[in-house]
């Protein structure tokens, strides 16, 4: 239905899932809130909630403990849901990739519980706020297309 | 079906269409506002309309330890009870003279019916979260009731005791309530309960986002949190109307500066809101209840003692 495709891409809420980032990323996300940003120009706003959210903005390398709470989290949010994997760690696991640590990569462990998943990426080590509000750009346009 | 009651769904239906529109309006502007102040930009006028939208298009998730009935009606009956108050209450503001006996106590009823139903969708939920939110809004509840009900004595002392909100209208045409030292005093009670009825900054200890992630409300998706939003925005529209009535006289509908007039007092009120909420930290619940019970409660009631010595002794001013 066009009107509530419209009304998604113009108020995507946000969910943020750390698995096991340094804390970069988390920073940069929440300048994304910051009057330099300010995100909510675009309608976005943080909530506290995955069920109440329409994007998952997951930081982190996706370690084996994170894991099935990730999947978790990913089944709770009511679809349709954009996942942004933000960060080097959550695309590739950076130098983390050989650790005995890690689970499969954010986009893999998503994909295991739902194979039509939308995910964007970010790449950067943390990604510029600019990169973000981006890849938050690039998700309205492609839900368009939905 | 009789014209009355053909009447009565149209005052129905138009009330409720109305006051959503005037409180997706109203949100927009405490949002805004609220963002000027942090010194951001803010979200475009249509965001709360795409707000509700969006929800009403997204899935609803039924978490597996929740009670389904309980859970998906309390938005329902919250919703529709701020609908009939809403139509209640502008019916006596345009024809003051058609109220019916005790409808004032039809809408202290019918404005807990939120309140008491966010904390059965938060109990059925099942989630830890939602159980410390609706503990807490009982508190709320329990903490705001009495300094409001106790504010509300004023006018309807000062309009001979009635419990007819267009009696208590009509009788303030020559003099409001809030011109005098009892008025002052229960206005300022009333505001101060409406920001908590209404769960704006420094009362939202029900749904505080930062510690229990949005409480009450952690476990609604989709048309179920819309119907909550629309419920929160309705009431948002709604209390400043009732306040003004209550305190301030409604529409004076035979001068020419009575629809100005009117429409100054309602954004006074609703910037108010904005106001408080914009200045103000979140208070604890032991903080919160000593404010209402040891501070609002003594106030209210020297109000009412001031305003029946004003009545007993012929004092207008007091």
């Amino acid at each position: 239905m066009a009107l509530t495709t419209w009304a998604l891409r113009k108020s995507l809420w946000v969910y943020h899932v750390n698995t096991g980032a340094c804390n970069n990323c988390d920073i940069e996300v929440l300048e994304l809130l910051t009057p330099r940003y300010d995100i909510e120009r675009f309608g976005m706003v943080l909530v506290g909630s995955p069920r109440h959210a329409d994007v998952l903005a997951v930081t982190g390398v996706c370690t084996r403990q994170a894991m099935p709470r990730l999947q978790e989290v990913y089944l709770q949010t009511p679809k349709p849901c954009v996942v942004l994997a933000i960060g080097s760690c959550s695309l590739e696991q950076g130098i983390f990739t050989e650790a005995y640590h890690m689970g499969p990569k954010v986009d893999e462990t998503i994909r295991a519980v739902d194979p039509g998943a939308i995910i964007l990426y970010v790449p950067g080590c943390p990604p510029k706020p600019e990169a973000m509000i981006d890849a938050a750009v690039k998700a309205m346009e492609f839900l368009k297309t939905l | 079906m009789s014209g009355q009651a053909m009447w009565a769904i149209l005052t129905f239906l138009a009330a409720g269409i109305g006051t959503m529109l005037l409180g997706l309006a109203l949100r927009w502007v405490d949002r805004k506002v609220t963002a000027l102040v942090q010194w951001r930009v803010g979200p475009p006028w249509y965001q709360p309309l795409a707000d509700v939208l969006k929800l009403m298009g997204k899935e609803t998730l039924m978490p597996s330890t929740a009670r389904g009935t309980g859970f998906l009606l309390a938005p329902i009956i919250a919703l529709s009870a701020t609908a009939v108050t809403a139509a209640i209450l502008w019916r006596t503001l345009l024809v003051p003279q058609e109220g019916f006996l005790g409808d004032l106590i039809v809408v202290i009823y019918l404005l807990m019916v939120p309140a008491l139903m966010t904390v059965l969708g938060a109990s059925a939920s099942g989630n830890p979260h939602a159980s410390i939110g609706a503990g807490r809004e009982v508190k709320l509840l329990l903490s705001y009731e009495a300094p409001l009900l106790l504010a509300f004595l004023v006018p309807i002392a000062r309009s001979g005791w009635t419990l007819d909100l267009g009696r208590i209208v009509t009788a303030q045409a020559a003099s409001p309530v809030v011109f005098s030292v009892s008025g002052v005093l229960a206005v300022v009670v009333a505001v101060v309960c409406m920001q908590a009825k209404l769960g704006q900054v420094p009362f939202d200890l029900a749904e505080a986002e930062c510690e229990i992630m949005s409480g009450v409300y952690v476990e609604y998706s989709g048309p179920s949190l819309a119907c909550w939003l629309m419920a929160r925005m309705m009431l948002l529209a709604l209390l400043p109307l009732l306040l003004i009535l209550m305190f301030w006289g409604g529409l004076h509908t035979g001068a020419w500066w009575g629809v100005p007039a009117f429409l100054g007092k309602y954004v006074l009120f609703v910037a108010l809101v904005t106001l408080i909420r914009n200045t103000n930290p979140r208070l604890r619940i032991d903080q919160t209840m000593r404010l209402f019970w040891f501070v609002l409660v003594p106030a209210a009631a020297v109000a009412v003692v001031l305003s029946m010595t004003g009545i007993s002794r012929g004092i207008p001013w007091l």
